[in-house]
């Protein structure tokens, strides 16, 4: 049984992880490696050159975004084209929620792209591919994080 | 610090993080162990922290730990967010909690019963959210717990979104434990969404991602999907580009559900109802003719979007195998060959491959062969070459195989060096695939060589050697060629090897004027000092073979074998040969000569293990089906052939009879299968006799075991990447240890072993053995130990398989040298205990303790010994009888059970 998409990471031009997110179990060791690999083989690459690479057997699709790579690993039979969309779906995503985003946003709103990702994608899947679908829950979830609950926040027992 | 913070911005993370950056790797530490220090005090502390403060703590917790820290704690404060009514602080700790997963136990139930609560909790964001928990951690204990709830929350009457989450969610836990993902009364509720006219897209979106992951474990169960996602496809496609609002992603209508339709398809046959495979039909000659409408957008999102849509339905009429479709899907990618974007080239390159294997679209393929040749030549990036040759690889029939060989060969002048090694590879098997005439293949191995000796592997000289021995008609030319090769004055070592084992065998056939033999030698010789060992101790080889072929050439060459820097080399192998081959020649008649160094038997006909050792470069699954239909003839047992010269050459040798020539063999033989390892020793040894070379790499393995008859140690296996030691021991039981050694600097992961006894070997043998580790770190070494019982005699050997994650997916399978000797325990007997015995058993036999003094004649070697299995003792008898004028043996054997005896006496004249 096939996991599709593997990982998702988002590192800028100078090498700086942004984001990583692992759709198959992994020991930490082996992201340390595939991490390591994907900067050293993607920034490598000379400009206008295609957005596809064999790495072991997976096919890595990458695409730079002004100074941050969004790179993923797919399983063999993925489409890598419709992929590429799915990295633009959630470029389109971060720019609509921050609105015109840029690395800052991402560094310091780190847990938000985390939001948004998963707002998107599931376990690799896509879960939702309506612009309006996601950016209305991220802004219900905003909405009801500014509702100032008024109860007391009783502390849970400790363990 | 951004300008933008929404929702309840955390002003102490945000002033934390912009601390942190830009600061010196050491100050960054140091920042961080200030704040780590301060987190920790803030949670030991009396003061109970409010929601807010924890959340803030653990969202620093995590921003250290995304940085590539190590965190240890903050798990409890996390755990307790869960609880919270509060939105951002639940979806912090869950977000925590995801990316920390911890195997804690207490915690697990602690986070289990959080989980469940929201669950319960009719919130369709808190339900979200804790279904995302589940499907981020993933693990078998998320399955166990909720595996049998979610089925339900999918079906029920919830907000779409919670659906969706809720069938993906699902998915994951499926693919992590099928075990405890129970369909069963849910599978017809989950396949009637996407039936549903009216269902949210995104609905039918998740479903059909968790749908065709359970049809391909269960397609008759999801056999109804077919004509829904039929009429989905259709409407979709059908419709105008502004029918489905959002889910027009830049003028295409729901590129994601289409491409998730056309997979889900993909996993059944074309449908048998007529008119649903009318309809179907029908879409897919819709998507291809809208890719030859002029764009709706000039964005790459829309073309992008659109082609990935194209490229699904080619897939789909790849797998449905139809004529006119193949043909159709040929041409628009060919088309793709030529635009103008890369990516496009590079995915039409790739799915051509896939077309070129075919019957129906090959010809179809091959009419661009200029194109992807061209493509070869001026391609600006790699990515994009290397598949150009993959696909050139798989256009190749015998109508183009000169043009394509020769295209690749003089690519490799000029190639990447990522890739040389697999166009070698691939060269070298088109050249033997598609080889009219021998002489062709013979050029082209050499000019491989030539231009690319470096990537030129064992593999592939060994092929060119094995198929000029078998082949009389290419032998001459063989010779002439190497010969005039080798006048290159810097000519690449694997040259030397070819061209001294093809002069060493055939230089006769062209030892007219101006090549007479001693100007063979001479050109031989003047490479041996550039040489490594392995290549000295062939070359040697090579001169005592000249000695038979031309004796005119004995005296320059035994004064060559003479001098101190042959006959005292260092070299302890190279030694040995200049002292044995100078012996050999000086006393040996030229009759024992001839016969010793005659001429190489031919090798048996069997398949080029190249095609194995590129198979292994690429990965599973990146093979072309051409490849494929190779891989069936070629059998399971690659290179078994090599068996036969091996032997050949033991037994060639113990006729030579020098004083211990068997101990000697064995020793050589037992190293043999290290043959694929790139280690000099390794390489060496498989050449003693030269005829065992070709047959050396991995697959020689463990040829029946035979190797490890009369040794319970040394290296039962060994490649690039693994190499398997072997020690065992007879206590009542065999105990065997198996040392697995990964040979490079990355982890060996998802390490499995199991030991297996086919066919009517199960009630023979009780093979016991524990699991091993999972991991076997780079450069590390793990022990198995296997404890073996011996119910009743046997001849098979039981099989050991391993599977591992290193590179990509390995799995061999090897045969384990248990042998029927090994339950032997050593029996001591006065001659006339032994005669006695000796006459009682009136079969053939065989024993095992070594007796002196029981034979009247001195020469002879007697053993005896009984063989330990569970149900019965069976007793063995041994003679051995030496006629040293003759040089040869008889061997008797004498055993209670016949079987036993056949069975020794085979492992034993293997021996010989």
């Amino acid at each position: 049984l096939t996991h599709l998409m593997r990982f998702l990471l988002l590192f800028s031009r100078q090498g700086k992880l942004r984001l990583q997110k692992w759709f198959t179990p992994l020991t930490d060791r082996e992201k340390k490696k595939v991490i390591r690999d994907m900067m050293m083989m993607v920034l490598a690459r000379p400009p206008r050159t295609c957005n596809f690479l064999q790495w072991r057997d997976l096919k890595i699709v990458y695409k730079r975004y002004a100074s941050l790579y969004f790179c993923t690993g797919l399983e063999d039979q993925d489409n890598e084209l419709l992929t590429l969309e799915v990295l633009h779906r959630y470029v389109e995503l971060l720019d609509k929620y921050f609105g015109n985003v840029c690395e800052l946003d991402i560094i310091f709103n780190f847990e938000k792209a985390y939001f948004i990702l998963d707002e998107f994608l599931m376990g690799g899947e896509i879960l939702e591919t309506s612009r309006m679908a996601v950016a209305g829950s991220l802004e219900e979830a905003d909405t009801l994080q500014e509702v100032k609950d008024q109860t007391v926040y009783y502390s849970v027992p400790q363990y | 610090m951004p300008a933008v913070s929404k929702g309840d911005g955390m002003r102490g993370l945000a002033v934390f993080i912009s601390d942190i950056r830009n600061k010196s790797k050491e100050a960054e530490i140091k920042r961080i162990n200030k704040e780590l220090a301060n987190i920790r005090s803030k949670f030991k502390g009396d003061k109970a922290l409010d929601g807010y403060s924890k959340k803030k703590y653990v969202c620093k917790l995590l921003f250290i730990f995304l940085l590539g820290h190590d965190i240890d704690f903050g798990h409890m404060e996390a755990v307790n967010l869960l609880s919270s009514n509060k939105y951002t602080e639940k979806q912090i700790g869950y977000l925590f909690i995801s990316v920390l997963v911890n195997s804690n136990s207490e915690l697990i139930r602690l986070i289990n019963n959080a989980i469940k609560n929201d669950l319960s909790s009719r919130n369709p964001t808190f339900m979200c959210l804790a279904l995302h928990c589940i499907a981020n951690v993933g693990s078998r204990e998320m399955a166990e717990a909720f595996a049998s709830e979610i089925p339900r929350i999918l079906v029920a009457d919830t907000m779409d979104s919670v659906k969706q989450s809720a069938a993906l969610c699902l998915l994951r836990l499926y693919k992590t434990s099928p075990d405890l993902v129970l369909m069963g009364e849910w599978t017809s509720r989950v396949v009637h969404l996407l039936n549903d006219q009216h269902m949210f897209q995104g609905v039918v979106t998740a479903a059909i991602s968790l749908i065709t992951c359970l049809s391909q474990k269960n397609p008759d169960e999801f056999k109804t999907c077919v004509s829904l996602a039929v009429s989905r496809l259709s409407r979709i496609v059908s419709s105008a580009s502004t029918d489905l609002q959002d889910y027009t992603y830049y003028f295409v209508p729901a590129p994601w559900l289409s491409c998730k339709l056309l997979r889900l398809l993909q996993c059944y046959p074309p449908p048998e109802d007529g008119a649903v495979k009318g309809r179907l039909v029908e879409c897919l000659e819709t998507i291809l003719n809208k890719a030859q409408e002029p764009p709706k957008s000039k964005k790459v999102q829309h073309s992008n979007a659109k082609n990935a849509i194209l490229f699904e339905a080619i897939s789909l009429i790849i797998h449905y195998d139809e004529p006119n479709l193949l043909v159709r899907a040929c041409n628009q990618l060919g088309q793709f060959l030529q635009h103008r974007e890369t990516n496009l080239r590079y995915l039409a390159l790739e799915s051509m491959c896939t077309l070129a294997s075919s019957e129906f679209s090959h010809e179809a393929v091959k009419t661009h062969i200029e194109t992807v040749i061209n493509a070869l030549k001026t391609e600006r990036d790699v990515s994009v070459r290397q598949r150009a040759a993959d696909l050139l690889y798989a256009m190749c029939d015998r109508s183009n195989a000169k043009q394509i060989v020769a295209e690749m060969l003089s690519y490799l002048e000029t190639a990447d060096y990522s890739i040389r090694e697999e166009m070698v590879l691939k060269v070298a098997i088109l050249a033997e695939k598609y080889a009219v005439d021998y002489s062709w293949y013979v050029d082209t191995i050499l000019n491989l060589i030539r231009i690319a000796g470096d990537y030129v592997s064992e593999e592939v000289w060994y092929r060119v050697i094995q198929i000029v021995i078998n082949r009389d008609d290419v032998q001459g030319y063989a010779a002439k060629t190497v010969f005039e090769a080798l006048q290159a004055p810097a000519c690449h070592e694997n040259m030397v090897k070819v061209g001294g084992y093809i002069l060493g065998e055939f230089g006769n056939l062209i030892a007219g004027d101006p090549r007479s033999p001693l100007v063979q030698f001479n050109l031989l010789h003047s490479k041996f000092h550039l040489c490594s060992v392995p290549t000295r101790a062939l070359l040697l080889s090579a001169y005592i073979k000249f000695i038979n072929l031309f004796p005119e050439t004995k005296v320059t060459i035994q004064e060559v074998l003479r001098c101190d820097s042959q006959i005292r080399n260092s070299d302890v192998e190279l030694q040995q040969r200049a002292v044995e081959y100078l012996k050999l020649s000086s006393i040996a008649s030229t009759d024992v000569l001839a016969t010793v160094l005659e001429e190489m038997p031919p090798f048996p006909e069997r398949e080029s293990s190249i095609l194995a050792k590129l198979k292994k470069k690429k990965g599973p699954g990146a093979v072309s089906v051409t490849e494929l239909d190779d891989s069936k003839r070629e059998g399971g047992e690659l290179n078994g052939g090599g068996e036969r010269a091996a032997d050949t050459a033991a037994m060639a040798a113990s006729n030579a009879s020098t004083p211990s020539p068997s101990a000697d063999l064995l020793g050589i033989r037992s190293s043999a299968p290290m043959g694929a390892a790139p280690a000099a020793a390794g390489s060496l040894l498989v050449d003693v006799f030269s005829e065992a070379g070709p047959a050396a790499p991995a697959a020689a393995v463990n040829n029946d075991g035979f190797l490890f008859v009369c040794k319970n140690n040394g290296v039962l296996f060994e490649n690039q990447l693994l190499q398997i030691g072997i020690k065992s021991e007879y206590r009542q039981n065999l105990r065997m240890y198996l040392f697995y050694g990964n040979k490079t600097s990355v982890q060996f992961a998802s390490f499995s072993t199991t030991v297996s006894c086919p066919g009517e070997l199960t009630p023979q043998l009780n093979v016991q053995s524990k699991p091993v580790e999972p991991l076997v770190e780079g450069g590390a070494q793990i022990q198995q130990v296997l404890n073996i019982e011996c119910l009743s005699d046997f001849s098979d050997a039981p099989l050991l398989n391993i599977k591992f994650y290193g590179g990509a997916l390995q799995n061999l399978t090897l045969k384990l040298p248990v042998t029927i000797n090994k339950f032997f325990q050593p029996t001591e007997m006065t001659s006339q205990d032994f005669f006695q015995r000796w006459k009682q058993l009136s079969l053939l036999g065989l024993g095992s303790a070594l007796l002196d003094n029981v034979d009247p004649n001195p020469e002879n070697y007697v053993c005896a010994g009984v063989i330990q299995t569970k149900g019965q003792q069976v007793g063995c008898l041994l003679r051995l009888e030496p006629n040293a004028q003759a040089q040869m043996y008889r061997l008797t054997l004498r055993c209670s059970k016949e079987s036993v005896s056949k069975r020794l006496c085979e492992l034993l004249s293997q021996q010989f």
